[in-house]
C-alpha cells in the first residue's frame, strides 16, 4: 500500500537547503536575498507537498507515499530507519506547515524588516520547518522524536531570539526545559512500546507494524499512552507542562504564528491521532487525554479572560484550544481533532499575526490598555482579525464552528456529557475573551500613549496580504468538514477515515438516557458564543469603566486569575529551588566536599586540603614524587612476579 | 606489524621532538607524528572485518615467557573506534595546544603528548594482563606531568589527588592480576597473563569475587564511578586544556573499557551478581553529576562534572549485558570523547581570551563571539542528546539495553535527560546571552582559523555519529556479541551449580537475568 515516491524528500530538501543557506552565507547576501531565499525554501516545499497531495488523492483510499532515505540505529535486531510516510494524514499536515508557514515567512520579510539579525532568524525558522516536516512525516517513532526535539530547539532558539534580553533568554530555555520534562515521559513510552514489540519479535518501530500488531501493545497501552501524553503535554502545552507557553510569547511574533500557535504546539495531538490505534487500546489512556483536554480549555480560558498583554491572551487561547483538539482525540474523535487543528492554524497564525500588525503598528506596544480605536487606521488589520475572531468564537459559517462542533458532538455522543459541559462553557469564556481582545484593541477610544500615535499605520502589503489569505481560509476552510447529511458531508473526516478511524465508546448507559440531537447541541454552543460576544460587547464597549469595578469588587478572584492561579511560583517553591537547595548544600557542598573529599584529605593519603601546606612541601618536586611513585610501583610488581616465579 | 607501528611512532615522534630546537618545528614535528597513527588508525578501520567478531591484526611474541608474559596485541570491534578516538583527539589537542595555549616549554609538552598517545593506544590494544597493566601505569606519568608542569590554580593539590586515587585503584589491580596468572597454574598447568587463556581457568567463586573486585575498584576509580569521582573535577579544571581533552575524551575511557575487556569477561558471574551494584551507582553518578555541575560557577568544572553524569550512563549500558546496552555503552564512550574533548577545547580557548572560567565573568557573548557561541551551542546540543546528533543514539541504547532488564534504573536515569539540559542550557544561557556588560568581552576575538580547523572534524562528527551510527554499530556488534555469550554461559553454569545446590528447585531470580541477556542478539 505505501508507493515509493522520492519526490518527498524535496519537501524536506527545500527547507534544508534554506538553513544552509542563510546560516553560511545569509549575511553575507545582504537582506534582499534572505527575505527571497528563505520563504521561497517554504513556498516551494508547499509545492511540493501539493504534488504528493495530488498524486495520493489520485490514489485509492488508505494508501501512503513512501521515501527511505537510510538505515539509522540497528543494533542486535532492532533496526530503526530514516524514512518517510505520507498518508491522509501526515498530508493534511504538511501542507498546514508548509502553507501556513509560507505565509509567515512572507510576512516575517516585512516584521522583521528592521531587525539586524535577519539571517540568523530565517535560518531558525526554516531550520523549524524542516524538523516539523521530520516530525509529521517520520514513518516511525523514534525519528518522529527526532523532529519532536528538533522542533523543541527551534523554538528555544527563537523564543531567546532576541538573546541578550535576560529575560527572553531565560524564556528559552524554560520552554526547552519544560518539555524536556515531557520527553522524558516520551523517551519511556517509546521504551515501553519496543519492548512490548521485542517480545513479540518486532524489532521496528514503524507506525505501521506497530498497528498491524496492535495486540501485542494492549498490555502496555495504558502506560505506553500515558507516558506518550506526558511528552504531548509538554510540547502542546497542556496541564501540567503548560507553562512555558505563556513565556514563549516573548520570542518574534510571527515565532509565536508558526511555531507557538499553528503548528508546533499542536504536534501532540498528531501524536495521539497518529497512535489512535494505541489509544483505541486502553480507555484509560483516552480518558486522561480527554479530561487533561478538557479541564486545559476551561482552565487557560479563564486565564486568558483578564490577561492586560494581547499575546499573552492569544497564548493562553492556545493551550485552550489545544486542550479541545485533545478532547477530540482522546474520546475517539481522531479525525476532528485533526480537522480543529487545522482550522486552529488558520485562526490562531491570523491572530497572532493580526496582534504582531498592531504590535508593529504602536512600536512593539502590547498592553492592550494602551490600545483601543484602532480601526479606522488599520482597517485591513481589523477586518482580518475580526474574521478569526469569529472563526474561534464557532460562529458559522466560519472555520472554528464546524471543526468545534465536531469536537463537542462526539464528546457528547462518547457519554462524557461532564467533559461535554465544560467544552460547551469553554466556547462562551472564547468568544468572550476574543471579542473582549478585539474590542479593546480596536474599539472605543484610543488609549494609545501620545508619542506614538501621530505615526500609527496599516501594514505593508508584505504583511496584510497573508494576513487577507488566511482570512479567506478562515472562512472557507472548515467547509470541508461539515456535518453529516448537509451537502456533501465531512468529507475531511472521510478522507482521514482509512488512516484515523473514529473510535466509537458510547457506553450503553447514555443511550438509554435519550440524547440531545446534533442540533441542539449546536445550538447550545452557539447560543453560549452569541452570549460570550454580547458580554464582551457590554463590557467593553457599551460600558468601558465596567470591567475595572468587576475587578475592583472581585480584587481575590481577578487576582488570582492575573497571576495565572499561581501555578509559576508554586512550581518554583516545590521544584526549582528545593532542586538547586539540593546540589548547591547537600551535595555539592555536603556529601562532594565535605565528606567525600573530607575523608580522602583525611585518611593519611598524605595529602593536606590545605593549598598553603600542600605548596611548601610540593613545590618544585613534581619530578621527585614521580619517581618515587615509579619505583614504588616498579618495587611492588617486582615483588608479586618474584612471588610467581617462586611459587 | 600494524598495532606495533601505532605504538611505537608516537614513541617515535616523541624522540624526534627532543631533537627539535625551534618552537615552531618543535609543533609541527609533533604535529605530523600524531598524524600517522591517525591514518595508520583510520586504514585500519577501512580494512577491519566487520564481520568477524575476534580479534584483528593480531601480533603475539613471547616476551618474559618464564613468567607467561607475551606481547599480544589485538583489536576487535571494541577497541577499533576507542583507538580512533585517541588519535583523533591527539592530533587536534596539539593542533590547538600549538596555537598559544602551551607558551612554556613545548618541546617538552609534545614529548609528553606523544608519549600518552603511546601509553593510551596501549592500553587499549593489549591483550595481555602484564602488558596492560605496563600502559595503564604508563599513562599516568605524562598525564602528571601536563597536569604538574602545565596546570593552573591548585594544580599540586590536583595532580596529586588524581595519583593516589588512581594508584590505589592500580595496585589492587596489580595483585589481582598476578593472582589470576598464578591461578592459571591450577588450571591450566602454567602460569599465564594472557587474556585469552585467561578465559579458560577456573576459580572458586569466593575468589573470583575478590579478584572481580581488584579490579572493579580500579576501573571504577579511572571512570569514575560515584563515590570515587572526587579526583575527576580537579584534575580535569586545573589540567591544560589538552590534559583535560585526552582526560575526559580518551582515559576515562579506560576505565569502562578495562570492565568490558577484563573485568567482566575474567570472571562473568561476578559481573552478573553485581549488576544491581553497578546500575545503583550508574543511576547516582547519572543524577548526582548532574546536579554538582549545575552548581558549579566555574566553566569547567561544570564540564568536568558534566562527565560523571555521562559515565554513569555508560556503566548502565555496560552492566545492560545486552547487545543496545553495550554498543550503546561504547558508543556514549566515543560521543562523550568527541563531545566533552570538545567543551574542553572551546573553554580553554575562552580562557585564553579572557584567563577565567567564572561563568559570572561573561554573559552575552553571543554578539561578540558568534561563530564559537555557535560551535558552542552545537556541542552543547550533542551533550544533552539531542536526537539526531550523536549523544542520543547512546543514550537512547543505553536506555533501550536496560530497560529490558532494570526498568527502575531506566525510570531513574531519564531524569538525566531533563537534568543534561538544565545545567548545560543554564550555564550558556549565563555565557552566551544575556545583555554584554563587561568590557573585556566586548573586544575579544572570535575562532580562528586554526581554532576552526580544531572545531570542524568534531562538529563533523557529532553529525554523522548522529544521523548515520550504523557502520560504527555493526563493527562493534560481533565482538559484543561474543562476549555476551560468555557472559550468558557462566550465567547457565552458575545457574545449574545453584540448582543442584537446592536440590533440583530453580532459583528464582536467575531466570530473568538470562533471558535479559540475549535477546536481540542476531
Amino acid at each position: 500500500m505505501t508507493h515509493d515516491f522520492p519526490a518527498l524528500g524535496l519537501i524536506l530538501l527545500f527547507p534544508l537547503l534554506g538553513v544552509i543557506f542563510n546560516i553560511f552565507f545569509g549575511q553575507r547576501c545582504g537582506r534582499r536575498v534572505v527575505n527571497f531565499i528563505a520563504p521561497a525554501a517554504i513556498f516551494l516545499a508547499f509545492a511540493a507537498a501539493l504534488a504528493a497531495f495530488a498524486t495520493l488523492l489520485g490514489m485509492p483510499r488508505g494508501a501512503a507515499l513512501g521515501f527511505d532515505l537510510w538505515p539509522w540505529i540497528e543494533a542486535g535486531r532492532f533496526h530503526f530507519d530514516i524514512a518517510f510516510r505520507f498518508d491522509a494524514l501526515s498530508g493534511v499536515m504538511v501542507l498546514v506547515v508548509t502553507g501556513v508557514g509560507a505565509l509567515i515567512h512572507l510576512y516575517s520579510d516585512g516584521y522583521m524588516g528592521e531587525d539586524e539579525d535577519y539571517a540568523r532568524f530565517f535560518a531558525y525558522m526554516n531550520l523549524f520547518a524542516f524538523a516539523m516536516l521530520i516530525l509529521v512525516l517520520a514513518n516511525n517513532l523514534l525519528l518522529m522524536f527526532v523532529g519532536w526535539e528538533g522542533v523543541g530547539l527551534c523554538s528555544y532558539l527563537l523564543i531567546a531570539f532576541w538573546y541578550d534580553n535576560a529575560e527572553f533568554a531565560y524564556n528559552g530555555r524554560k520552554a526547552f526545559i519544560v518539555n524536556r520534562v515531557g520527553d522524558a515521559g516520551f523517551v519511556l513510552g517509546i521504551l515501553t512500546l519496543i519492548s512490548a514489540l521485542a517480545s513479540s519479535g518486532i524489532w521496528t518501530l514503524t507506525f505501521t507494524e506497530m498497528a498491524k500488531h496492535r495486540e501485542t501493545l494492549a498490555p502496555v497501552a495504558t502506560l505506553a499512552g500515558s507516558l506518550l501524553f506526558l511528552g504531548a503535554t509538554g510540547k502542546s502545552a497542556q496541564i501540567p507542562l503548560y507553562v512555558w507557553l505563556p513565556d514563549a510569547m516573548v520570542g518574534p511574533t510571527p515565532v509565536s504564528a508558526l511555531i507557538h500557535a499553528a503548528t508546533m504546539v499542536t504536534a501532540g495531538v498528531y501524536m495521539v491521532a497518529r497512535l489512535n490505534f494505541l489509544y483505541a487500546l486502553s480507555s484509560q489512556a483516552m480518558t486522561i487525554v480527554a479530561t487533561v483536554g478538557a479541564v486545559t480549555a476551561i482552565f487557560s480560558a479563564t486565564i486568558a479572560i483578564v490577561q492586560p498583554d494581547i499575546k499573552r491572551v492569544l497564548a493562553y487561547s492556545t493551550i485552550s484550544q489545544i486542550g479541545y483538539m485533545m478532547l477530540g482525540v482522546g474520546v475517539g474523535a481522531f479525525a476532528s481533532g485533526i480537522f480543529h487543528l487545522m482550522t486552529h492554524a488558520f485562526f490562531k497564525s491570523l491572530l497572532f499575526l493580526g496582534a504582531g500588525s498592531v504590535i508593529h503598528a504602536l512600536d512593539g506596544e502590547q498592553d492592550m490598555n494602551h490600545m483601543g480605536g484602532l480601526k479606522r487606521t488599520m482597517p485591513v488589520t481589523w477586518v482580518t482579525m475580526l474574521v478569526a475572531g469569529l472563526a474561534i468564537s464557532g460562529i458559522p459559517p466560519f472555520a472554528g464552528f464546524f471543526s468545534k462542533d465536531a469536537i463537542l458532538a462526539s464528546t457528547y455522543a462518547s457519554g462524557h456529557i461532564w467533559l461535554w459541559a465544560v467544552g460547551v462553557v469553554t466556547a462562551g469564556l472564547t468568544a468572550f475573551y476574543m471579542f473582549r481582545l478585539l474590542f479593546l484593541t480596536f474599539h472605543g477610544a484610543s488609549r494609545i500613549d501620545a508619542s506614538k500615535r501621530g505615526h500609527v499605520h496599516e501594514s505593508p502589503a508584505v504583511m496584510t496580504v497573508p494576513l487577507v489569505i488566511l482570512a479567506l481560509c478562515c472562512l472557507i476552510g472548515g467547509w470541508i468538514g461539515l456535518p453529516d447529511g448537509i451537502l456533501w458531508g465531512d468529507a475531511f473526516g472521510r478522507f482521514l477515515m482509512p488512516i484515523c478511524p473514529t473510535l466509537k465508546l458510547t457506553p450503553a448507559a447514555t443511550l438509554a438516557r435519550g440524547s440531545l440531537s446534533p442540533a441542539v447541541l449546536s445550538a447550545i454552543a452557539f447560543g453560549l458564543a452569541v452570549s460570550g460576544i454580547a458580554l464582551a460587547w457590554s463590557f467593553y464597549v457599551m460600558t468601558p469603566g465596567l470591567p475595572a469595578r468587576l475587578a475592583r469588587n472581585l480584587s481575590p478572584l481577578y487576582r488570582m486569575l492575573l497571576r495565572k492561579y499561581y501555578i509559576d511560583e508554586i512550581y518554583n517553591t516545590l521544584v526549582s529551588r528545593p532542586l538547586f537547595w539540593l546540589s548547591q548544600v547537600v551535595l555539592f557542598r555536603g556529601v562532594d566536599s565535605a565528606i567525600i573529599d573530607g575523608a580522602v584529605d583525611g585518611t593519611g593519603l598524605g595529602v593536606e586540603a590545605s593549598g598553603e601546606g600542600l605548596r611548601r612541601i610540593a613545590t618544585g618536586n613534581v619530578q621527585h614524587y614521580a619517581l618515587a611513585y615509579l619505583a614504588g610501583v616498579l618495587a611492588i610488581a617486582g615483588y608479586y612476579v618474584y612471588l610467581v616465579h617462586r611459587h | 606489524m600494524p598495532l606495533t607501528l601505532l605504538i611505537f611512532v608516537p614513541l617515535l615522534g616523541a624522540a624526534a621532538v627532543l631533537l627539535q630546537s625551534e618552537e615552531r618545528s618543535v609543533w609541527i614535528s609533533a604535529f605530523i607524528f600524531s598524524l600517522i597513527p591517525l591514518g595508520w588508525s583510520l586504514y585500519l578501520l577501512a580494512v577491519f572485518d566487520p564481520h568477524a567478531s575476534g580479534y584483528q591484526f593480531v601480533e603475539h611474541f613471547p616476551w618474559i615467557p618464564q613468567f607467561g608474559i607475551s606481547y599480544h596485541l589485538g583489536i576487535d570491534g571494541i577497541s577499533l573506534f576507542l583507538i580512533l578516538l585517541t588519535t583523533i583527539l591527539i592530533s587536534l589537542s596539539l593542533l590547538y595546544s600549538g596555537g598559544g595555549d602551551i607558551e612554556s616549554r613545548p618541546r617538552e609538552f609534545c614529548f609528553l603528548m606523544l608519549l600518552l598517545e603511546s601509553a593510551l593506544l596501549g592500553t587499549f590494544l593489549a591483550l595481555d594482563l602484564f602488558l596492560f597493566y605496563v600502559f595503564w601505569e604508563a599513562m599516568l606519568v605524562p598525564m602528571y606531568f601536563l597536569i604538574g608542569i602545565w596546570g593552573h590554580g591548585r594544580k599540586i593539590y590536583a595532580t596529586f589527588k588524581f595519583v593516589l586515587f588512581t594508584m590505589l585503584g592500580s595496585l589492587l589491580m596489580l595483585i589481582a592480576i598476578i593472582y589470576v596468572a598464578r591461578a592459571a597454574r591450577g588450571s591450566l598447568g602454567y602460569v599465564t597473563f594472557d587474556l585469552p587463556e585467561l578465559y579458560k581457568i577456573r576459580l572458586s567463586a569466593t575468589e573470583a569475587r575478590w579478584l572481580f573486585a581488584g579490579f572493579a575498584i580500579a576501573f571504577a576509580i579511572k571512570v569514575p564511578l560515584w563515590p570515587l569521582h572526587t579526583w575527576l573535577p580537579d584534575a580535569h579544571t586545573e589540567a591544560p586544556t589538552a590534559g583535560s581533552v585526552l582526560l575526559a575524551g580518551v582515559m576515562l575511557k579506560a576505565g569502562a573499557y578495562g570492565f568490558i575487556r577484563f573485568a567482566i569477561p575474567l570472571f562473568p558471574a561476578v559481573a552478573v551478581e553485581a549488576i544491581p551494584v553497578f546500575m545503583a551507582l550508574g543511576v547516582i553518578g547519572i543524577i548526582y553529576g548532574a546536579l554538582v555541575a549545575m552548581v558549579q560557577p566555574d566553566l569547567k568544572r561544570l564540564i568536568a562534572y558534566s562527565s560523571v553524569s555521562h559515565l554513569g550512563f555508560v556503566t548502565l549500558g555496560i552492566f545492560a549485558f545486552d547487545t543496545q546496552g553495550l554498543e550503546g555503552a561504547i558508543y556514549q564512550m566515543l560521543n562523550h570523547g568527541v563531545s566533552t574533548g570538545a567543551l574542553f577545547l572551546l573553554v580553554g580557548m575562552l580562557y585564553l581570551r579572557r584567563h577565567t572560567r567564572e561563568i559570572i565573568e561573561f554573559g552575552g557573548l553571543w554578539s561578540s563571539v558568534p561563530i564559537y557561541a555557535s560551535v558552542f551551542m552545537v556541542m552543547m546540543l550533542s551533550s544533552i542528546g539531542l536526537p539526531g546528533l550523536n549523544g542520543f543514539v547512546g543514550e537512547f541504547l543505553i536506555l533501550l539495553g536496560t530497560y529490558f532488564s532494570r526498568k527502575v534504573a531506566v525510570y531513574g536515569a531519564v531524569t538525566g535527560l531533563i537534568l543534561g539540559a538544565l545545567y548545560m542550557m543554564w550555564a550558556y544561557e549565563r555565557v552566551m546571552w544575556g545583555p554584554l556588560t563587561k568590557a573585556a568581552n566586548v573586544t575579544i576575538a572570535d575562532l580562528d582559523k586554526r581554532e576552526i580547523a580544531v572545531m570542524l572534524p568534531l562538529v563533523g562528527l557529532v553529525l554523522f555519529m548522529g544521523l548515520y551510527p550504523r557502520p560504527l554499530l555493526n563493527r562493534m556488534q560481533p565482538s559484543i556479541d561474543a562476549l555476551l555469550v560468555r557472559v550468558k554461559d557462566a550465567q547457565a553454569e552458575v545457574q545449574r551449580e545453584q540448582v543442584v545446590a537446592s536440590s533440583g528447585f530453580l532459583p528464582e531470580s536467575a531466570g530473568a537475568t538470562v533471558t535479559a541477556d540475549v535477546r536481540g542478539s542476531k
